[in-house]
């Protein structure tokens, strides 16, 4: 039974005794455009460098200044980095959410603010902490219009009080987050000091959380999914990129651009090893990746849903004509205005059978940005070894957020161009023909212009095993027999699931990308709350390992399918694998708010499928398979 | 007794440089500017397997097939030949482009793509084979069909046309020409100028649809464009490997020089014309147009502009053939880039 308003006012009107540390989230509501950032990463970087595992997650709104945004630090201990539901810490300096902010913490919790918000006087459940920011900045910066910034890392030194965290460690983060600019680093600490003297001075410690140094973090890099998926572009040699700018997927590209400048211009000649064209369109992106790999190039886009609509025609093209092709897929959610700064993962239907008549495409699905980094380099090996377009998808919460991981091993695998058609080749051979499958894999060999190697005539759907334009029956069926034992052939080739069976369980849980930090976090609650033990299978690829899947269906009594859309994308995917009796046993959990998906919200929507009773949160009672998020 | 074989500069006979047989209509435009394509990569020396033949959809997408068929091909998508050449570029700047259009699949659904191509300078023989509508799909007004013109079911076109030429200057296209197809000695003296430049060489190319729009009231009728061709210039073309001078009276001819050497003597028909002045060039299109007849011959040059390609500073070997080694940065590289996110 959910607790009363009042019950739970009276449990928390005084301070909570028991502390609780190195495990809360945070969230800073500021407004976009305010510079925020930079305090909000040397928050992030100084909890990282006391050892304790942090993430952080950015709600941005789909503007350049002006609207309101969230961004998240979650610190903990047990190491969980997906989103948790609760705020346990609000700074609020937004004056057009303080209120909305406020009223929907969970009694307990509390509140950094803007003095003149006078948020205290809405709620009596919380734990207020009043700065007047205005006053603190004047002494700290005397330009006025640095001030709007610098104002950020006062709070930064409030909470570094009030949390725990040594100034040296925010120092050192600051250090990080600004390099070299010495002017630009002595007005922040000295902000950082104001907020910490402002603190010590005038505030008392009242809610229980708190940071002590861990050692959980040694070595430890803090990065976007995007920059670590460049990163593996950038060491799988791609040389041709071609882009559209859109959120959430240009700093892929962005990021890539620095790296190649770097680490990829001639030091003899000064000359480029890579080419970086920002096309007209997402259309004319692909087609230059199509033209690029067709001439042997390594060649990649990225993009997101709607440049994904946009690149259908040509993804079929290249599915037909057996030209490579690796495509980013920074999953938003869907079209026009509206919410596409925010996450989701929308496209994996879409993408698996992009384009008219019989298609169907590799896709790697990384869950981790040490995922991003080897997955990126994975794509090209597969898209040149099976000579058709590779979609990675990522989602914004991947992609754009900023998680912990161990530092990127440097690959091991030598760089493998693929079937291309060398004279030893053509000696063994005998006789070439662009699509005759002389291995039995599907796969054919290929020429590229330029290589001295015999010429053909690239089309879409009309060729013989030979190259030659056909309009034949027999020629056209042939041909797709072929490409249907590429893909299965690809099956067994892509990266294998993760499995982890737990003895005993009875209950599966089936999910893919950002969803598996949500996953593993409710399968604690799950056991440790509910007694309830479950199995663990996570895709990395698709085509789906069919035999696992199947494998693991048949060893649980329930699945349950665990994505970020409302239509079950994965599990329709899914049944195309799987016969019906084990379809059956398969159930639907569902996030698609715009929100990553957190571990609540799965453990509850879990529990009531399994016909437990749900608490009510914030007013709401989890439903079965559609809680939609909160 | 044999008669010794005819071969090219470069050894190799002009069989070579033929490609399997037409598909298209008897005595389509189309046919004839294959013709002239074969006759100029012959004529010019132009190693086959260096070439590749990209086009869009359409009758005319269909042509590459019958020309060069020792070079690679790629006939991709409606309207999108642009963005495939661009990437194939890239890949390898060694490579001789050519990209074959219809005025449907440039001027309608590929607009775009075109727009950005002349924007880009890309170094490419560009032609489009106007005939005014479409052809593969049974005879529609393209929108290069002029104004009051009428398809064969007595439908009248009532919006003005797009000039393809006038946007290719204006959008930084650096050699650009208008020809017919039955205009054999222009149009291989264009096609070998093109070949000599390195740029965006657009060539609109009037290639009557004889099954669908050739009839009276079409402005693209084999007819119609006989009697309203409208020549700027004579055109000699001396190719940079032949010793060959020309006389001229001063001020009745300009010569130009190209990229590779070859040398482009403009003898003046009507009035003073200098196709390398942008603004002259697209008053005199529009004048012309005005009269009702077309402009033909070589309309704008400009020699010295940079290519894409040279403008992304890239290294001199084609991209698509960096070794491993090359392209794989070292352990270092990701070390220190470790380092700056610790
Ligand atoms: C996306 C798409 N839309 C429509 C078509 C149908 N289509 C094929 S060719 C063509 C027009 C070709 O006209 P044009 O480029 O002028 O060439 P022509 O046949 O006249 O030489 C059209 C509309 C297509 N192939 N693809
Ligand atoms: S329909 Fe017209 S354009 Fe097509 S091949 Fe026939 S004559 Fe040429």
């Amino acid at each position: 039974m959910p607790l009363t308003d009042s019950a739970l006012q009276e449990e928390h009107a005084a301070p909570r005794k028991q502390r609780v540390v190195n495990d809360f989230s945070l969230q800073v509501a500021t407004v976009n455009g305010s510079g925020s950032q930079t305090a909000n990463l040397v928050l992030l970087r100084s909890i990282l460098l006391m050892g304790v595992p942090v993430s952080g997650k950015n709600m941005f709104p789909s503007n350049i200044a002006g609207l309101p945004t969230w961004y998240t630090i979650r610190a903990s201990k047990r190491g969980y980095t997906g989103r948790k539901k609760e705020v346990d810490f609000l700074v609020a300096m937004n004056p057009e959410t303080a209120k909305e902010d406020v009223l929907t913490l969970e009694p307990g919790a509390a509140v950094v603010y803007d003095e003149p918000l006078k948020l205290n006087a809405l709620r009596s459940d919380l734990v207020f902490y009043p700065v007047p920011f205005d006053k603190l900045v004047a002494p700290v910066c005397s330009d006025a219009k640095l001030r709007r910034l610098v104002r950020n890392m006062i709070y930064d030194g409030i909470l570094a009080k009030l949390l725990g965290i040594d100034l040296t460690f925010m120092d050192k983060a600051l250090g990080r987050q600004m390099g070299k600019k010495a002017k630009a680093v002595a007005l922040n600490q000295a902000a950082l000091k104001a907020g910490w003297d402002f603190a010590e001075a005038n505030l008392t410690k009242q809610d229980p959380f708190a940071l002590e140094p861990m050692n959980l973090t040694a070595g430890k890099i803090l990065i976007e999914g995007n920059q670590a998926a460049a990163i593996g572009c950038l060491m799988a040699g791609v040389t041709v990129v071609a882009w559209y700018p859109i959120t959430p997927s240009s700093s892929l590209v962005e990021s890539l651009i620095g790296y190649m400048k770097k680490h990829r211009v001639d030091k003899e000649t000064g000359k480029a090893t890579f080419a970086v064209v920002q096309a007209e369109d997402e259309i004319a992106s692909l087609g230059m990746v199509i033209g690029a790999s067709w001439a042997g190039a390594r060649s990649m886009t990225s993009t997101s849903g709607p440049g994904i609509s946009l690149m259908s025609e040509f993804t079929g093209l290249a599915y037909y004509a057996e030209t490579p092709a690796v495509i980013f897929d920074v999953q938003r959610v869907g079209p026009s205005t509206g919410l596409p700064t925010r996450t989701a993962q929308g496209d994996l239907l879409f993408v698996a059978v992009l384009s008219h008549g019989d298609t169907k495409h590799i896709m790697l699905l990384p869950s981790s940005v040490e995922e991003c980094y080897a997955m990126a380099m994975e794509a090209f090996e597969l898209a040149e070894h099976f000579q058709t377009p590779v979609f990675v998808m990522l989602d914004l919460d991947l992609g754009m957020n900023n998680w912990m991981s161990d530092g990127f091993e440097y690959p091991t695998k030598p760089i493998d161009r693929g079937k291309l058609l060398t004279p030893d080749v053509l000696k063994r051979l005998g006789e070439w023909g662009r699509y005759r499958d002389v291995d039995g894999d599907g796969i054919a060999y290929r020429t590229v212009p330029g290589d001295g190697m015999p010429a053909y005539f690239t089309r879409g759907s009309g060729h013989n095993a030979k190259g030659q334009y056909s309009e034949r029956p027999d020629d056209y069926v042939e041909n797709m027999n072929r490409l249907a034992r590429k893909f299965e052939t690809a099956r067994r080739f892509v990266p294998k699931p993760v499995i982890e069976t737990v003895a005993g369980a009875k209950v599966g849980l089936v999910g893919y990308g950002t969803s598996h930090w949500a996953m593993i976090e409710s399968r604690d609650q799950l056991r440790e709350e509910s007694d309830v033990k479950t199995s663990y299978f996570r895709l990395r690829a698709y085509p789906f390992d069919d035999h696992e899947l199947a494998a693991f269906i048949d060893a649980h009594e329930r699945i349950y399918v665990i994505e970020q859309n409302r239509d079950a994308q994965l599990l329709q995917l899914m049944k195309l694998d799987l016969s019906p009796e084990r379809v059956a046993k398969l159930r639907s959990v569902r996030h698609y708010n715009g929100l990553p998906i957190d571990a609540r919200s799965v453990t509850d929507d879990v529990l009531s499928q399994e016909g437990y009773e749900v608490a009510e949160r914030n007013g709401r009672v989890a439903r079965a398979g559609m809680t939609g998020g909160e | 007794m044999t008669t010794p074989l005819k071969v090219n500069r470069i050894g190799l006979e002009p069989q070579i440089y033929k490609g399997s047989k037409t598909t298209l209509c008897a005595g389509c435009g189309h046919n004839a500017i294959s013709e002239r394509i074969i006759d100029a990569f012959y004529e010019m020396g132009v190693d086959p397997r260096r070439v590749i033949k990209l086009s869009g959809i359409g009758c005319s997408s269909k042509s590459p097939a019958y020309f060069m068929g020792g070079s690679h091909g790629f006939n991709a998508v409606h309207g999108r030949m642009p963005s495939v050449a661009t990437g194939a570029l890239l890949a390898n700047k060694k490579l001789i482009a050519i990209g074959v259009s219809g005025d449907g699949d440039t001027s309608a659904i590929g607009i775009g793509q075109f727009v950005h191509l002349m924007r880009r300078n890309l170094p490419i023989v560009y032609i489009i084979e106007d005939n005014g509508c479409y052809g593969l799909t049974k005879g529609q007004f393209s929108p290069t069909a002029d104004l009051g013109s009428t398809l064969k079911t007595g439908v009248v076109n009532d919006l003005p046309p797009i000039d393809t030429c006038a946007l290719a200057i204006e959008l930084g296209a650096t050699f650009v020409a208008r020809s017919f197809s039955g205009d054999k000695k222009q149009l291989l003296a264009l096609l070998k100028a093109a070949l000599a430049h390195r740029g965006t060489a657009m060539l609109d190319v009037i290639s009557p649809c004889v099954t669908f729009n050739d009839h009276e009231g079409s402005t693209k009728s084999y007819a119609y464009a006989k009697d309203h061709d409208d020549p700027l210039e004579e055109l000699s073309f001396v190719p940079f490997f032949e010793d060959i001078s020309v006389d001229y009276e001063p001020g009745s001819t300009q010569e130009v020089t190209m990229h590779d050497g070859s040398k482009l003597y403009l003898k003046k028909l009507d009035e003073v014309f200098d196709p390398t002045d942008k603004i002259a060039a697209l008053s005199r299109l529009r004048e012309i147009a005005r009269r009702g007849e077309f402009a033909t011959g070589l309309i704008y040059f400009e020699p010295d502009r940079d290519d894409f390609l040279a403008q992304l500073n890239l290294i001199d070997e084609p991209l698509a053939s960096l070794p491993p080694s090359r392209v794989r940065p070292g352990q270092e590289a990701l070390d220190e880039i470790m380092d700056s996110l610790r």
